[in-house]
């Protein structure tokens, strides 16, 4: 009871004064447990480019922005703590980076009024605008990354499947289990079948499921892995000598640290991919402005690196929402309601991109009243070994939205329904 | 001086046994009480409802259902965050088979579900002791967590296997759901704890706990004497479950809305609540809250200290933390092996005599 009244005192003293001259936006990131490696560089990515913002631009339309971090381990209970921790400094936008922490905020942002933008993860039938008012998921989320690597997979039998045996190796969790109804749905039109094997937190013991795998022989395993169960799984694929050009990870399964551990023998191995990889101009900006004038989140050995490009194309995603917001209400201090007036109204055009430095970094697309999800496009990226860098082996692939489409009503009327929502843009 | 016995005159059998017979142990039970009845609800906010209290009173309850278990009757338990799943998915399966019935009747109903599948699960206890049973118990884990990830059934065959509570109210005041008002999270929380609490102070005093104890302390001596190990071990088992299972219930509905069974209740929570009963203290309800209270707000309080004070990385305080609540975890046990409880008790004693110690 003592204990309690003295870090009572001592938070109230925490907690005091929030300026609201900034614009906030809180990075719940990761950089411990057994996420961190991707969490680590996402992070370093996502604070860079506001940290950029500021430095080069002066602020996002003259306003300076200002990233609050919080550790979260990819826990939910620490995600909660953050979340309530960030949301009375003037939080203008979520991004957890994890599909539990997602789960959580759905319904707490929806009732406090704050965006939360799940850039590829989340609640994929958050999509649907007319049901989720708060929640956005542009440009890609689950289901069409399910879409996708079964499109590129028909393309490379020539449209033929049938027959085809297909494993799915995915984390025991929400994350994993979302792109299991939309397989099964493509197994049913395309005839191939489908085998899905758990992978239980963290993923660091796989030697059963690879011997399954070794057993039934599959064609193709496509893995929705993340943190070190990436490693272990392309190391286990490599020493029961599973042919890595038919081994595809999903975007979250696809980047340096994953495939780096298993040395030449992860050569060959495809991964999916929502951005662009590569050199872009604005990581020279990054370089000058940021990590040089010792400002960067990280060492700065990050830049560049799969999950960084993701995290600051996140963080990009996030400026134009912002900026757009600011156009449309014709003031610079933005609020989080105006913020997510700016996300619905988001274009992203080739010609912004170049002129962000960032020519070709995602699809172009854009986002209306009814529609919260983008494009879904997503490529297909090979790890060449020696290279000791992705290669782009397909331009932007569009997922099948017969399939994905119907799916994403069903669910997202379900919630709407189970939570008494009135739909919306109507 | 002010803490004795002097002067405190019993007049009845009823008095003199009552749990708190000096008069200033009294007092300070009943300022609780009004702090926490009386003040807290008006200047909670959600940060400390969500990050601090509500936590807190939902940990505990956790701690004093395996403190009867493992405190009073002496049986090992590693499973007890695979009885907060049974719990909690317990109560989802209720909230949303039987939407018109109260919350928390749900929340009732999932202890008891919770009891009978303790009582299962105990039945090797009968047989086998010790690091034995808690290796049966550590069973019980894995099974009831593969169990709930892998029947489509108990999530309501929901795409991503997370189950959320619905919003529901109480005298027509939201409880669970998004739009619950802190206090509101907090007073109901605070009711089961105080409710339970004193549950379990009545019971472990009576006849049933007397027999726990007996048991624990030597369970054959117990047997000749007349104690029925079946019937003792056993009533633990289902009383521990559902203290847990309600914990578990709250867990899930009040505190977070949306939980995933492996995250949530996985290993690490059976040996976070393990943990906080020994650093607590064994067999008392006082060493429950203040083992819970220890784990949950240590690491709340070092985070605000180290990154919001003194403005340090965040990953270097998530270690630091990790390595400070480690160490004070070894030094107590070390200092103090019978946990806070027992620092309490003699800080007690130590206040008895003072000014005048001999």
């Amino acid at each position: 009871m003592k204990l309690k009244l003295a870090s009572l005192a001592l938070g109230a003293l925490m907690a005091a004064g929030p300026a609201l001259a900034d614009l906030v936006f809180p990075d719940l990131s990761y950089r411990t447990g057994a996420y961190a490696a991707g969490g680590i560089p996402f992070s370093d990515g996502y604070q860079d480019y506001f940290t950029l913002m500021n430095e080069r631009d002066g602020g996002i339309g003259g306003v300076p922005a200002k990233v609050i971090e919080c550790e979260t381990g990819y826990n939910t209970e620490k995600g909660v703590e953050c979340y309530e921790a960030t949301k009375g400094e003037g939080a203008l936008i979520y991004q957890p980076l994890s599909t539990g922490i997602t789960y959580q905020l759905i319904p707490k942002v929806s009732a406090d009024g704050i965006p939360l933008h799940t850039m590829g993860y989340g609640r994929t039938s958050a999509a649907n605008g007319k049901v989720f008012e708060w929640v956005f998921n542009y440009p890609a989320n689950y289901w069409d990354a399910a879409s996708v690597a079964i499109k590129y997979l028909l393309d490379e039998n020539g449209g033929d499947l049938s027959g085809k045996n297909i494993t799915l190796l995915y984390h025991n969790s929400a994350y994993g289990k979302e792109p299991i109804r939309t397989l099964e749905d493509l197994s049913k039109k395309h005839g191939f079948t489908l085998n899905t094997i758990p992978v239980d937190h963290p993923g660091q013991e796989q030697k059963s499921q690879w011997l399954q795998i070794r057993r039934e022989r599959p064609d193709y395993v496509i893995m929705w892995g993340w943190g070190v169960m990436n490693q272990v799984a392309i190391q286990e694929a490599a020493n029961i000598r599973f042919p890595m050009e038919n081994f595809i990870g999903n975007w979250w399964a696809g980047a340096e640290h994953d495939v780096i551990p298993a040395g030449m023998a992860a050569n060959g191995y495809k991964s999916l991919n929502m951005n662009r990889i590569g050199e872009l101009p604005v990581f020279d900006d990054i370089r000058k402005y940021v990590v040089d004038a010792g400002k960067a989140a990280g060492d700065g050995s990050n830049v560049g690196s799969v999950l960084y490009t993701r995290g600051m194309y996140a963080a990009m995603l996030a400026v134009e929402a912002a900026k757009t917001a600011q156009q449309i209400h014709g003031v610079g201090q933005i609020d989080a309601s105006m913020m997510r007036d700016g996300m619905e109204a988001l274009e992203m055009t080739a010609a912004k991109m170049e002129a962000l430095g960032a020519p070709g970094i995602g699809p172009e697309f854009g986002v209306t009243c009814s529609d919260h999800g983008g494009s879904g496009m997503g490529i297909v990226q090979q790890w060449d070994a020696a290279a000791q860098k992705w290669t782009a082996l397909t331009d932007f692939i569009a997922p099948d939205r017969d399939v994905t489409a119907p799916l994403v009503e069903e669910d997202s009327m379900a919630f709407a329904k189970e939570n008494n929502i009135s739909l919306r843009c109507e | 001086m002010f803490y004795r016995e002097a002067g405190d005159f019993k007049t009845s059998y009823g008095e003199d046994s009552q749990t708190f017979p000096i008069k200033f142990d009294r007092v300070r039970y009943y300022t609780v009480l009004v702090v926490a009845f009386g003040i807290i609800p008006f200047v909670i906010n959600d940060y400390w409802a969500n990050a601090v209290f509500v936590p807190f009173l939902i940990y505990a309850i956790a701690a004093i259902g395996l403190n009867i278990l493992t405190g009073y009757c002496g049986q090992v338990s590693l499973g007890t965050g695979g009885f907060m799943a049974v719990g909690a998915y317990a109560c989802y399966k209720l909230m949303t088979a039987f939407p018109d019935v109260n919350i928390v009747f749900h929340v009732i109903g999932a202890g008891l579900i919770t009891a009978g599948v303790g009582v299962l699960f105990g039945l090797p206890s009968l047989r086998i002791k010790g690091f034995y049973l808690a290796v049966a118990t550590l069973a019980a884990q894995f099974f009831l967590v593969w169990l709930f990830n892998k029947v489509p059934w108990f999530y309501n065959y929901s795409a991503s296997g997370q189950i959320s509570a619905p919003e529901r109210t109480i005298l027509s005041i939201p409880v669970t759901g998004p739009n619950t008002d802190a206090w509101a999270k907090y007073m109901i929380c605070l009711i089961f704890v105080v409710v339970l609490a004193w549950i379990a102070r009545n019971l472990t005093r009576g006849t049933i706990g007397r027999s726990w104890m007996a048991i624990r302390d030597m369970d054959i001596a117990a047997e000749i004497i007349g104690v029925n190990p079946l019937k003792a071990k056993l009533t633990a088992f289902a009383v521990s479950s559902f203290f847990v299972g309600i914990a578990g219930a709250l867990f899930f509905s009040v505190y977070l809305g949306a939980v995933e069974v492996g995250e949530a209740f996985g290993i690490q929570k059976s040996f976070l609540i393990l943990f906080m009963v020994i650093i607590g203290g064994l067999g008392s309800i006082f060493g429950s809250l203040a083992g819970a209270a220890f784990l949950v707000l240590l690491p709340v309080l070092l985070k605000n200290v180290l990154v919001g004070a003194l403005g340090w990385p965040t990953d270097l305080a998530a270690h630091l933390e990790l390595m400070i609540v480690g160490a004070l975890i070894i030094i107590f046990l070390i200092a103090e092996p019978h946990g806070l409880a027992q620092l309490w008790r003699v800080a007690k004693e130590k206040l008895r005599l003072w000014p005048f110690p001999h």
